[in-house]
C-alpha cells in the first residue's frame, strides 16, 4: 500500500516536470556566446569587441617582436637562434606579408551591425563607427606598405554554398586607390572622433582626429614618394598599377601630406609637441617611449597594463645583461654602421675617432669618450659603454689590449685570468662582454637603450612591462611634413620644421633651406625613427632598398666612408669594441682603445631584390583567387 | 595486477596487420637536368640566386615547385611522370626569357616519361667572353672581352664589372675575400677589360683560390659571371 503513494508522488513530480513545453525546455540561451543583439545593446559591450579589434592590429617592428628590429644591419641579433639574420644573404620574397581578411571580414561586420543597432545614441554609435573605420584603414594601410594594391574589400561577404565562388574574388586595386582609400577614410571620420586633450595618458591608445591625421599624413607622404622615386625604378611596378604610382601625381600627395601634418602642427586636433620635460637630452629622448603621464608626443600607441595580462618582455629581451632581473637580455645589439651615423654637434657628419691622423689609436680615460659630442639621440637610443642602466654600469669590454698590440681576453663574461708579466688573477673581459658567438653579450659594443622600462620588475618573467608601443608620433609628423615641403620644393619649411626635432637632439645649429637635401631627410628619419618600425618602409618607399642592402659584403674602410648619405652600403652589422690598454709605466695605461670588429657570425651580406620591394601573395592565395595577380619581379 | 599477455599478442598482431597496408607513395624517379645556354653556350649566374618554376597541372589548386639555377647555369630535378611546365619569372636571371604578348613568361612544356636531359635557351644581355684568369705574386690577374648581346631597343648599359676572388668554390658579390671593380662608363675598349685583385691573407692558409668575372646590367638585379676557375698558386 506505502508503495502506491510514492508511486503516485514520483508519477505527479514527473507529470509536473513535463508541464514545461519543449520549446521552452530545449530553447536554452547559450550562456558561454554574447549573441549580436547584446553585444551591441550598450557602449560598454561594444567597447569590448572594439577592444579586440583595436588589439589585432598588425605592427611591424614593436616591442612584442625583438628580432624584427634587429634586422637591416641596424643591429646585430646576439641570440643564437636568431643569429642567421646575419647570416643570411638577403630576405625571402614572402617576408614581412600579411594576409588577415578575417580581421577585415570582423571589422565589416562590427560596421554593418553597429549600423542597424537600434539602442545606441547617435553620437555614440558614431564615434564607434569612426573608430572601426579607422582600424580598417590603417589595416589597409599595413597591407599597402608590404604588398601594394590588394583587394579592397568593404563590405562582409558571404558564401551561398552553391559551389560557386566566382563573385567572391575581388581582383586587387591600384597602389594609388588604396593610399586614396586610407587618405578619404582619414577626411570622413576625422570629424566623428574625439580630440585627444592629453587628460588622460590612455587616450592615446584609440582613435582620435590626430592619429586619423597622423595616418593621413604619413599614407600621403608614402604614396608620394612611391610616385616620385617609382620613376627610378620601372622594373618594380606592374601594369595594372597594383604596384606603382605613377610619377604625375606625386606633388597632390605631397601637397596632402603637408596639409595633414599642419593640421597636427597648427594644434587644432589635439594638443600635441615635442616632448621636452628633462635636462638631459639624452634622457629626455629615451624618455618620449617611456613616460606614460601626459606625453604630448604620442598620437597613436599600443598600450600595455601590468597585472592585466596585457604586457610585454621587452625589457627583459633586452636589458644589459649583467645583474639584470633575470639572467638573460642583451638581445638587440645597435650596430657600429648605426651608431656612426649621429651626426657631431655641428652638424657635420664622422666616424667615430679611434684613432689619431697618423693611424695610432687613440686612448680615452672614459669609456665614454668617444661618443661624445654628438646627436643627443645617440646615447637615447643606444647604451654607450660607459653608460649605465637601472643604476647598474654596463660592463662592455673585450678585453686587454698589452704594449706589443695583441688582444687579451678571454671566452666567457666577465672571466679571470693572469695577465702576462704580472700575477695574481683578474677580470680582463666584461660581464656584458662583448664575446664573439656569445649570445646575451654585447656583440656588437653596444646594446639598445630605447624602449627600455627602468620600471623596478620590468625585466623579470613575472612581472614585464607596461611601456607603450608608439605607432605614431609628434616628431614623426615634423619629419613627415618636413619631407613634403622639401619635395615641394619648399625648402626653408622643410628646414623649420626638421630644425624642431633637431633642436630637441641638442642639435642646436639650425640647418639652413640650403642643406636640406634627400640624404638629410633620410638620415634624420634614421636617426628620429630608429627600431620604430620605419627602416624598411621608408627605404621600400623611396627605392633606395635595392643599393643600401646590396648583397655586397662591406669592408672597415668603407664602413667609414660616405657616413650620412641616403645610398650608402649597409649589409653587415660591424662592432666596436672596446679595450683597457695594459702597458703598467706607460702614460696611457688603464686608458682605453676602440676598435672596429666585424663579429665572427656576420657570414652574409643583406641582398634586398627587386622582389623584395612587394611581399610575395602566396600560391595557396593566387589559387583560391585567379584576378590576384602576381607581384613583379617575383 | 596480473599482465594478461595473450592481449599484448593480440595488440602486436593488429599493429604488425595495420601496417600492412601500403600507406606511401614511391619517391619520384624521372630526373630532369639541364642547364641555361645561349647559342649552346652556358650561361653561369650566382649561386641559389636565380629561380624557375615547374608547374604541373590538373591536381587542383597549382603552385610552383621552385628551384634555383646553379652558378654554372644547371638544374636537376626528380619529378614524377607527367606534363610539367617551366618558366623563369619575370625580372629573373641576367638574360631575356621569352615573354608572351601579354608580358608573362612564356612556359616550356615538358612531357616527363623517365629521364631526360633538357637545355633552355636564353637571351643574356651580354656575355664574358674568352676569360683568362690567372694567379701570381699575391695576386689574380684577368682578361676578358664583353660582348654585348642583346642591341635592339631592350638593350642594356653596363653598371659594373668584378672580379671576385673567395677561398671556396661559390663566387659571387655575397660571397667572396677579395673584388675588384670596374663601373661601365669607365670601360675603354670592350675587347680588352683587364681587372686585377689583391689575395688577402687566408686563415687557415690555403695555396689556392677560386675566382671569376662578374657583370651588372643596369637595371637588371642578378649578374652574369665567367665561369669559375680554380687558381693555384
Amino acid at each position: 500500500m506505502k508503495n502506491i503513494y510514492k508511486l503516485l508522488l514520483a508519477a505527479t513530480v514527473l507529470s509536473m516536470g513535463g508541464c514545461k513545453k519543449d520549446s521552452e525546455f530545449l530553447n536554452v540561451e547559450p550562456t558561454s556566446i554574447i549573441t549580436t543583439d547584446l553585444a551591441f545593446s550598450n557602449p560598454a559591450n561594444v567597447l569590448s569587441v572594439l577592444g579586440d579589434l583595436y588589439n589585432r592590429q598588425v605592427d611591424f617592428s614593436t616591442v612584442k617582436d625583438w628580432y624584427s628590429m634587429a634586422d637591416f644591419s641596424e643591429s646585430f641579433p646576439s641570440e643564437n637562434g636568431r643569429a642567421f639574420l646575419v647570416q643570411r644573404n638577403g630576405w625571402g620574397y614572402g617576408e614581412w606579408g600579411t594576409w588577415d581578411y578575417g580581421y577585415i571580414r570582423q571589422l565589416n561586420l562590427f560596421l554593418e551591425r553597429l549600423e542597424i543597432s537600434t539602442s545606441l545614441t547617435a553620437p555614440d554609435k558614431a564615434k564607434f563607427k569612426a573608430e572601426g573605420r579607422f582600424l580598417r584603414a590603417n589595416y589597409y594601410f599595413e597591407m599597402t606598405k608590404r604588398l601594394g594594391g590588394v583587394p579592397l574589400i568593404l563590405t562582409p561577404l558571404s558564401y551561398d554554398f552553391s559551389g560557386k565562388t566566382d563573385d567572391l574574388q575581388y581582383a586587387r586595386s591600384k597602389e594609388s586607390e588604396m593610399y586614396d582609400f586610407v587618405i578619404r577614410e582619414a577626411e570622413e571620420i576625422k570629424g566623428d572622433l574625439p580630440t585627444d586633450g592629453k587628460a588622460n595618458a590612455t587616450d592615446a591608445a584609440r582613435a582620435t582626429k590626430g592619429a586619423a591625421m597622423a595616418m593621413q599624413a604619413r599614407a600621403a607622404l608614402y604614396a608620394g614618394s612611391i610616385a616620385k622615386y617609382g620613376a627610378s625604378t620601372p622594373q618594380v611596378s606592374l601594369p595594372g598599377g597594383e604596384v606603382g604610382i605613377p610619377a604625375n601625381m606625386a606633388v597632390a600627395y605631397y601637397t596632402k601630406a603637408l596639409a595633414a601634418a599642419k593640421e597636427i602642427i597648427s594644434g587644432t586636433v589635439g594638443n600635441y609637441g615635442l616632448y621636452q620635460k628633462k635636462a638631459d637630452l639624452a634622457d629626455n629622448f629615451s624618455s618620449i617611449f617611456i613616460d606614460k603621464g601626459n606625453n604630448p608626443e604620442a598620437i597613436f600607441i599600443e598600450d600595455f597594463k601590468l597585472k592585466s595580462g596585457k604586457v610585454h618582455y621587452f625589457t627583459g629581451w633586452n636589458q644589459p645583461r649583467y645583474g639584470a632581473e633575470e639572467e638573460e637580455g642583451g638581445r638587440i645589439n645597435p650596430s657600429l654602421n648605426f651608431v656612426e651615423s649621429f651626426e657631431k654637434l655641428d652638424n657635420s657628419f664622422a666616424p667615430i675617432p679611434i684613432t689619431d691622423g697618423s693611424g695610432n689609436p687613440i686612448y680615452y680615460s672614459s669609456q665614454v669618450d668617444p661618443f661624445a659630442g654628438r646627436d643627443a639621440r645617440l646615447a637615447g637610443t643606444v647604451m654607450l659603454p660607459g653608460t649605465s642602466f637601472k643604476g647598474r654600469p654596463v660592463d662592455i669590454w673585450n678585453g686587454y689590449l698589452l704594449a706589443d698590440g695583441s688582444v687579451f681576453s678571454g671566452d666567457d663574461r666577465g672571466q679571470q685570468k693572469v695577465l702576462p708579466g704580472t700575477t695574481g688573477l683578474r677580470q680582463v673581459v666584461g660581464f656584458d662582454g662583448p664575446i664573439n658567438a656569445k649570445e646575451f653579450t654585447a656583440q656588437s659594443g653596444f646594446y639598445l637603450r630605447k624602449y627600455l622600462d627602468p620600471a623596478i620588475g620590468s625585466g623579470s618573467r613575472g612581472t614585464n612591462s607596461e611601456l607603450p608601443f608608439i605607432r605614431y608620433r609628434y616628431a614623426e609628423v615634423l619629419l613627415n611634413a618636413a619631407e613634403a615641403a622639401f619635395e615641394l620644393g619648399m625648402s626653408a619649411d622643410a628646414a623649420g620644421y626638421m630644425n624642431q626635432v633637431r633642436a630637441r637632439a641638442g642639435l642646436t645649429t639650425p640647418l639652413t633651406p640650403g642643406e636640406i637635401t634627400f640624404d638629410r631627410i633620410v638620415h634624420e628619419r634614421r636617426a628620429e625613427l630608429a627600431f620604430e618600425g620605419h627602416v624598411l618602409f621608408d627605404h621600400k618607399r623611396w627605392r633606395i632598398a635595392h643599393q643600401v642592402w646590396d648583397g655586397n659584403k662591406m669592408s672597415p674602410a668603407e664602413l667609414v666612408t660616405n657616413i650620412g648619405k641616403a645610398t650608402k652600403r649597409n649589409t653587415q652589422p660591424y662592432a666596436l669594441w672596446a679595450y683597457k690598454y695594459f702597458n703598467p709605466g706607460n702614460a696611457n695605461d688603464g686608458k682605453w682603445v676602440y676598435r672596429i670588429v666585424l663579429p665572427s657570425l656576420v657570414t652574409g651580406a643583406n641582398n634586398f631584390q627587386f622582389g623584395n620591394y612587394y611581399s610575395a601573395i602566396g600560391d595557396d592565395i593566387r589559387a583560391n583567387n585567379p584576378k590576384i595577380v602576381r607581384q613583379p619581379n617575383q | 595486477m596480473r599482465i594478461k599477455f595473450q592481449f599484448i599478442g593480440m595488440l602486436a598482431l593488429m599493429i604488425s596487420a595495420a601496417s600492412c597496408k601500403k600507406d606511401n607513395f614511391d619517391a619520384p624517379t624521372s630526373s630532369l637536368k639541364g642547364k641555361l645556354v645561349y647559342q649552346g653556350e652556358a650561361i653561369n649566374v650566382e649561386h641559389d640566386r636565380v629561380p624557375f618554376e615547374l608547374y604541373q597541372y590538373g591536381f587542383g589548386k597549382v603552385g610552383a615547385i621552385v628551384q634555383t639555377f646553379a652558378q654554372d647555369g644547371t638544374y636537376s630535378s626528380l619529378l614524377f611522370n607527367g606534363t610539367f611546365k617551366l618558366i623563369v619569372p619575370n625580372g629573373q636571371g641576367p638574360f631575356k626569357w621569352k615573354q608572351t604578348a601579354a608580358g608573362a613568361p612564356d612556359s616550356v612544356t615538358i612531357n616527363m616519361n623517365g629521364s631526360q636531359v633538357l637545355d633552355l635557351e636564353v637571351t643574356p644581355y651580354y656575355l664574358i667572353r674568352t676569360p683568362q684568369i690567372t694567379a701570381a705574386g699575391g695576386k689574380v690577374m684577368s682578361n676578358f672581352k664583353i660582348e654585348k648581346i642583346v642591341t635592339d631597343a631592350t638593350a642594356k648599359d653596363i653598371e659594373n664589372v668584378t672580379l671576385y676572388v673567395n677561398k671556396t668554390q661559390f663566387v659571387s658579390g655575397a660571397d667572396n675575400i677579395a673584388n675588384t671593380g670596374i663601373g661601365g662608363g669607365a670601360i675603354t675598349d670592350l675587347n680588352n677589360v683587364i681587372l686585377s685583385a689583391t689575395i688577402p691573407n687566408i686563415v687557415p692558409t690555403q695555396n689556392f683560390v677560386f675566382a671569376r668575372i662578374g657583370l651588372k646590367i643596369a637595371g637588371v638585379e642578378d649578374r652574369i659571371f665567367s665561369p669559375v676557375v680554380k687558381l693555384t698558386f
